[in-house]
């Protein structure tokens, strides 16, 4: 009897999480499938047609919206990959006891919600604030400059609102290796250069490889950031999914736009992943050749 | 053939030398105005328990720590400031910190990489590394499929490859069980003969440092108690530290009666007086006299005496049974216990030793008998 149960164990433990997916994604993926087929209005009803065209269509009208989405994306898991690694560098060894301190000041903003924090970035940005005066001030802004209502401006905010996915996987895997590894580089004749490059990074490549899909992933599916900071000229495939949804109730194409955006993001993910290799992916050991 | 760039080192200097050399960290004094001289090609071991500043002694002079004051010269050459990638030393590290995402080959040759070394060398050279310390078949594994044994030795070949002037060991040895210890202890040393680079070893167990050592310097504190041979170091402890940590001794206190040139006479507490050799010692000095567990004779107190050796007579307060010996705890009148090693060499003289209780008489031959002072005071180099 106790067999029974102890080989029971593992499925018992498993049920919560495999529920989970079932009710908050299983269903939903399938449900919003069922839509992107359908045609019809909110009022008449929709009904079943199997109409591909959906899909063709919403490729054709948005191209601009989803090229747009993963040059942000991309743009903004790049910035966020430069400033977090030096930082979480520093904090994982020269951070002493100060380590915690420090990593609680990197996710301090993040207690206030997303869309307050995006909001503030409005009147940072704004045409009337300081930064703009003293852009112009200085010269690297023209007379008639602004940062609100630009690309800059929905980059910058990508960045910022994504910045600890980044930060936080990178400071798990660099505060992992043994300071004594760094050492050794050094002692084997290797300059600060060699250390980081043929040292840190390839043993940190785990972290890294979790921070930049993190990041990209929500990156490009985001729509604050473009409806807050940006312009029309601006907006991201995630603020058509919304407005399709929500203001133009044309489920049919929202539900095949969601699911165009989440076949290219997986496509880049195994991409970047047959690049950078499973075992950074995972972190398990690769077998010898 | 494996001399290597020995060749063009300046000779007449040795391979290491430490001036003065001071690490605080905050109010902790690590080393203390420690100076010592490391001969070439010689094995050289910094033994004392943990905290005692071998390891922080060591990282000086690879360059991971400077000093806060003093000097380190490798060949001669001041070497202090100098980050470690600029010195002539390689470091074999407790934890090994191989590197994990290289291969073992790949490991070993990071060091002659980063030195501009031609490829073909480089391959040549990490060969007859992996084959000195028997890893050619392991080369193209990871750091991780291997046993400690192993990425010990890769460690060690990682080091060595680059043909250091001196090669630093931080307990090696240390996260290994005792056999595995024992038999790389053998294998350490037969490579330092082979490739006769200077190595300094820093280790807390006193065993390994006897058997391997060229010279020990026993440090406790921040400083050096006793640079000298592994049998000076054991037969001949300066301080009572040393007689302490370094096997098992017997510790007498007394006072110093008189002192001329290299002889000492102590009283010891219990109204025996010695004559040792006197090690700086001055008259109306405290002391202690030094006998090793082994070189202590037993015999029953009502035993006619033999030979006019000098003896101290006390009570056995235990024996232990340890198949090769029998060791007695014996109190002496001035309650100092001393531990006594009798070998069991014959069953039935075995079996007449006194037990619990009996009074007993130690006697010793007047050369196995030594003047210990207090710490502190040695005489570094």
């Amino acid at each position: 009897m106790t067999r029974t149960r102890s080989s029971l164990l593992p499925y018992a433990l498993l049920a919560p999480g495999l529920l989970w997916l079932l009710i908050f994604f299983a269903v939903p993926l399938y449900y919003m499938a069922e839509i992107s087929l359908k045609t019809g209005t909110l009022e008449t009803g929709y009904s079943m047609t199997w109409h591909f065209q959906t899909y063709v269509d919403a490729v054709k009208n948005y191209d601009e919206q989803l090229l747009r989405s993963f040059e942000y994306a991309a743009l903004s898991t790049l910035i966020a990959l430069i400033i977090s690694f030096p930082l979480a560098y520093v904090i994982a060894f020269r951070g002493g006891r100060y380590k915690n301190a420090l990593l609680l000041l990197v996710i301090l903003p993040f207690f206030i919600t997303y869309l307050v924090r995006t909001l503030s970035w409005q009147t940072i940005l704004d045409d009337d604030g300081w930064i703009v005066s003293f852009l112009k001030t200085i010269g690297l802004l023209g007379d008639d400059g602004r940062l609100l209502a630009t690309s800059t401006a929905v980059i910058a905010g990508i960045t910022y609102n994504y910045l600890p996915f980044m930060i936080l996987p990178l400071y798990a895997a660099l505060e992992r290796i043994d300071p004594r590894m760094l050492e050794a580089g050094y002692d084997l004749y290797g300059r600060r250069r060699d250390v980081i490059g043929r040292v840190v990074v390839p043993i940190a490549t785990p972290g890294i490889v979790a921070g930049v899909l993190l990041t990209f992933i929500p990156a490009a599916g985001d729509f604050v950031n473009a409806e807050l900071l940006g312009t029309p000229q601006t907006t991201m495939i995630g603020n058509v999914i919304q407005s399709r949804y929500l203001e133009i109730t044309d489920y049919p194409t929202a539900a095949a736009l969601s699911f165009i955006l989440m076949i290219l993001i997986l496509v880049l993910v195994l991409a970047y992943a047959r690049f950078v290799g499973t075992e950074a992916l995972t972190g398990a050991e690769e077998e010898p050749a | 053939m494996n001399d290597g760039g020995q060749g063009g080192r300046r000779a007449g200097s040795p391979s290491v030398r430490l001036e003065g050399v001071t690490k605080r960290f905050g109010d902790f004094m690590a080393v203390d105005a420690l100076s010592l001289d490391i001969e070439r090609g010689e094995f050289f071991t910094l033994l004392g328990p943990s905290g005692c500043g071998k390891t922080t002694t060591l990282r000086m002079v690879a360059g991971f720590e400077d000093p806060t004051e003093g000097r380190v010269l490798l060949d001669g050459d001041d070497v202090t400031g100098l980050p470690a990638f600029k010195r002539p030393t390689n470091t074999v590290f407790q934890s090994y910190a191989l590197f994990p995402h290289l291969s073992v080959e790949k490991n070993v040759a990071f060091g002659l990489q980063r030195q501009g070394i031609d490829r073909g060398d480089v391959k040549s050279r990490v060969a007859e590394e992996l084959e000195r310390v028997g890893l050619t078949r392991e080369a193209a594994r990871r750091p991780r499929q291997l046993s400690g044994g192993q990425q010990q030795r890769v460690a060690l070949a990682r080091a060595l490859v680059n043909r250091p002037a001196v090669l630093l060991l931080d307990e090696p040895l240390g996260a290994l069980d005792l056999k595995l210890r024992k038999q790389l202890q053998v294998e350490l040393k037969r490579i330092q003969r082979e490739v006769g680079i200077t190595f300094v070893y820093v280790t807390h167990d006193q065993e390994e440092a006897l058997t391997m050592s060229d010279r020990i310097a026993v440090m406790n504190r921040g400083v050096i108690e006793q640079v000298e041979g592994p049998e000076e170091v054991y037969e001949r402890p300066a301080t009572t530290f040393v007689a302490g940590f370094i096997g098992v001794s017997n510790l007498m206190p007394g006072e110093v009666v008189s002192a001329n040139g290299d002889r000492a006479e102590l009283r010891l507490d219990s109204g025996v007086t010695v004559s040792t050799d006197a090690r700086g010692a001055s008259a109306g000095e405290r002391a202690h006299a030094v006998v090793r567990p082994e070189k202590l004779e037993l015999s029953r107190a009502d035993e006619p005496r033999a030979n006019g050796k000098p003896a101290v007579e006390g009570v056995v307060e235990s024996s232990l049974y340890l198949g090769t010996a029998t060791q007695f705890v014996v109190r002496l009148g001035d309650s100092t216990a001393m531990t006594v090693l009798v070998p069991n060499a014959d069953e039935s003289a075995r079996q007449r030793l006194p037990g619990a209780g009996d009074p007993v008489r130690l006697a010793w031959a007047n050369e196995h008998i030594h003047i210990v002072r207090e710490p502190k005071t040695a005489v570094t180099n």
